[in-house]
C-alpha cells in the first residue's frame, strides 16, 4: 500500500466531506425541505454554476474512462473528446433564459416538474420517471466502478474493499448534505480538477521527455496513434462526428445537467457561468485525454483502461502529490454520483410519491423518506458495481444516449415550439427509447454513427408529426 | 390560447430566443472548425505531417487552438450581445 498517496487522498476527501456537512447545517434553517434539498433554493452564482456543471458532466467516464480509451486509441480519441467543449456553452445557451423564466413561473424543481407543467400529462411524468431511474442506474454504476478502480489502483486494496470505502464516503455526505452541499463542494472540486489535470499533464510531458519526444515515441509504436483515426484506423469521421450529438449538443437533455440550468440566481450568474464554463470544460477535457494519450510511451502495457489515470499519476508524481491530484477525479466522480443519486431520489420522492401517493405528506416525513430512498439507492448501485466491466466509459455512454433520446425533444420543443403538445411528446419519448434500445441491441453503429443520432432523428419526426396530427384535439 | 398571448407579451422570450440561436450558430462554427482542421490536415500520410510545438498540425489547430478560439468567442459574444433580464415575475412588478 502506498501510504503517502492514501493519506493525502483521504485527507482531501475528508475536507470535502466537512464542507458538505457544514453546508447541510446551514440548510436546516430554511422552510421548504424539497426546494432546498433538491435545488439549493435557486441561489447559485456564476462560478459555482460553471463548476457544478463541469463536475457533474466531467464524471468518471471522462476522468477515468476517457483517458483509458485515449491511452489505447491515441490522439484520435482526444479529438473525439474535445467535442465536449460545446457542452460548456451550448447547454446553457439553449435552455438559457427561457428555461429559467418558465421554471420559475411553474415553480419547477426538477425536469419532471417542468414537463408536467408544460404538457399536463400523467403518462409523460411516469415515462420520464421510469427513464431517469432506469438509465441513471447504469450511469451511477459506472461512477461507482470508477471510484472503486481509482482507490484500488492508488491504495493497493482489492477492488471490493476499495468500492466499499468509496460508497460509504459518498453516501454519508450526499444523504445529509442535499443539493446545496453538493453544488458547493462542486465549486471546490471543479477547481481541483482544473489545476490537477494541468499539473499532471505537465508532469507526464516532462516524464516523457517533451512533447516532440512523446509524439515520436507514439509514432514509432504505431503511426495511427497520431492520426485522427485511432489505433486500428477504425475511428471514421462519421463515427467521431456523431459524438457531437452524444457528448456535445445532446447533453442539453440530460436531466442532471438540465436541473442545474434552473438553479442559478440571475442573468449575471448565467452570463458568468457561460464564460467560465466554456474555458474550464475545454481545458479539462483536452488536458485529461492528452494525459491518457501521452501516458502510453511513459508507462506502456496497462491492460485495464480505467487504471491508466491513477497509475500514471503515481508514476510521474511524488506519492503525496499524486494523492491530492487524484482527489480531483475522485471528487468529480463523487459529485456526479451525488447529483445522480439526488436526481433519482427526487424522481421517486417528489415526482411519484408526493404527486401520486401521498400529496399531503408533512415536511418531516418527506425528509425522512428522501434520506432513506437516497441511501437505499446507493446500496442497490453498490450491488450492481460489484462485478465491473473493464471499460466503464461504454456503460456511461449507453446511459447518456438513452436519456438524450427520451428527453431532448420534449424539453427543447416544449420550450421553443408552442404547437408541440403532449401527444407529440409521448410519441417522441416512446420512439426515442424504443429505437435506441433496438439500435443498441441489433445495429449498434447505424450508418457508421453512434446509435443516439438516428434515434434522436426518429424521435423528432415522431414529435412533430404527432403534434400536427393531434392539433385539433387540444 | 393563454400561453400564446403570454409569449407575445413577454419581451424576455425574444431575448431568450435570440440567445438560443446564437448558441446554435456557435456550435455550427465550432463543428466546422474542428472537422476542417482535423480531417483536412490529418488525412494526409503520417510521413507528410507538419508539427507545431511538437504536436501534429491537425491536432494543434483542431483541438488546442479550437478550444482557445471557442473560449474567446463565447467570452466576446456574451459580453457584447447577451442582455440582462429578470427571471422572476414578481421581481419585475416590484420595480
Amino acid at each position: 500500500m502506498n501510504w503517502a498517496a492514501t493519506m493525502t487522498l483521504f485527507g482531501s476527501l475528508g475536507l470535502i466531506f466537512l464542507i458538505g456537512f457544514i453546508a447541510s447545517r446551514r440548510e436546516r434553517t430554511s422552510h421548504s425541505f424539497v426546494f432546498d434539498y433538491y435545488l439549493g433554493g435557486r441561489s447559485l452564482g456564476g462560478f459555482v454554476l460553471a463548476m457544478t456543471m463541469t463536475a457533474t458532466y466531467g464524471s468518471a467516464s471522462s476522468f477515468i474512462g476517457g483517458p483509458g480509451v485515449a491511452y489505447h486509441e491515441g490522439l484520435g480519441w482526444v479529438l473525439l473528446s474535445v467535442t465536449q467543449v460545446a457542452t460548456g456553452y451550448f447547454t446553457l445557451m439553449i435552455l438559457g433564459k427561457k428555461f429559467a423564466i418558465l421554471t420559475q413561473k411553474y415553480q419547477a424543481v426538477t425536469i419532471i416538474d417542468f414537463l408536467k407543467a408544460r404538457y399536463h400529462s400523467t403518462l409523460i411524468v411516469l415515462l420520464a420517471s421510469f427513464s431517469i431511474v432506469a438509465f441513471l442506474f447504469s450511469a451511477m454504476a459506472a461512477q461507482w466502478i470508477g471510484g472503486g478502480r481509482l482507490i484500488e489502483s492508488l491504495t493497493g486494496l482489492n477492488y471490493h474493499s476499495a468500492l466499499f470505502i468509496f460508497v460509504l464516503t459518498v453516501l454519508g455526505y450526499v444523504t445529509f448534505g442535499g443539493f446545496r452541499a453538493v453544488t458547493l463542494t462542486d465549486g471546490i472540486q471543479g477547481s481541483i480538477m482544473f489545476i490537477g489535470t494541468l499539473v499532471l499533464l505537465i508532469a507526464v510531458i516532462i516524464a516523457g521527455g517533451g512533447i516532440s519526444n512523446i509524439i515520436t515515441d507514439l509514432q514509432e509504436a504505431n503511426p495511427n496513434l497520431i492520426t485522427p483515426f485511432g489505433e486500428n484506423g477504425t475511428l471514421t469521421p462519421t463515427y467521431v462526428s456523431s459524438f457531437w450529438v452524444l457528448v456535445g449538443v445532446g447533453v442539453v437533455a440530460l436531466p442532471q445537467i438540465a436541473v442545474r440550468a434552473m438553479s442559478y440566481k440571475n442573468a449575471k450568474s448565467f452570463h458568468r457561468a457561460l464564460m467560465i464554463g466554456t474555458i474550464v470544460v475545454g481545458v479539462i477535457m483536452l488536458n485529461m485525454h492528452l494525459i491518457g494519450a501521452f501516458a502510453r510511451p511513459v508507462l506502456p502495457g496497462i491492460e485495464i483502461g480505467d487504471k491508466v489515470m491513477p497509475l500514471i499519476a503515481l508514476e510521474v508524481l511524488p506519492p503525496w502529490l499524486a494523492g491530492i491530484i487524484l482527489a480531483a477525479p475522485l471528487a468529480a466522480i463523487m459529485s456526479t454520483v451525488d447529483s445522480l443519486l439526488l436526481l433519482v431520489s427526487s424522481t421517486i420522492v417528489k415526482d411519484i410519491y408526493i404527486n401520486y401517493i401521498n400529496p399531503k405528506a408533512s415536511n418531516k416525513k418527506v425528509k425522512r423518506i428522501s434520506v432513506g430512498v437516497t441511501a437505499l439507492l446507493g446500496i442497490i448501485v453498490f450491488l450492481i458495481a460489484v462485478n465491473p466491466p473493464d471499460f466503464i466509459i461504454w456503460l456511461n455512454l449507453f446511459a447518456i444516449g438513452g436519456l438524450e433520446a427520451v428527453f431532448i425533444w420534449p424539453i427543447i420543443m416544449g420550450l421553443y415550439w408552442h404547437k408541440g403538445n403532449k401527444y407529440g411528446a409521448i410519441a417522441s419519448m416512446l420512439v426515442g427509447i424504443t429505437s435506441y434500445m433496438l439500435f443498441q441491441s441489433f445495429y449498434p453503429e447505424p450508418f457508421g454513427m453512434h446509435a443516439v443520432v438516428p434515434s434522436i432523428l426518429l424521435a423528432l419526426v415522431a414529435y412533430v408529426s404527432f403534434s400536427f396530427i393531434t392539433q385539433n384535439r387540444v | 390560447m393563454n400561453k400564446n398571448k403570454c409569449q407575445h407579451k413577454d419581451y424576455r422570450f425574444k431575448v431568450a430566443n435570440r440567445e438560443a440561436l446564437i448558441g446554435i450558430g456557435l456550435v455550427l462554427f465550432n463543428f466546422i472548425w474542428w472537422f476542417a482542421f482535423a480531417y483536412g490536415l490529418g488525412s494526409k500520410d503520417v510521413s507528410e505531417y507538419t508539427y507545431i510545438i511538437g504536436l501534429p498540425a491537425w491536432f494543434f489547430y483542431s483541438c488546442v487552438l479550437g478550444v482557445i478560439v471557442m473560449s474567446v468567442l463565447v467570452f466576446a459574444i456574451v459580453k457584447s450581445f447577451f442582455v440582462h433580464v429578470n427571471f422572476n415575475h414578481e421581481e419585475l412588478e416590484d420595480k
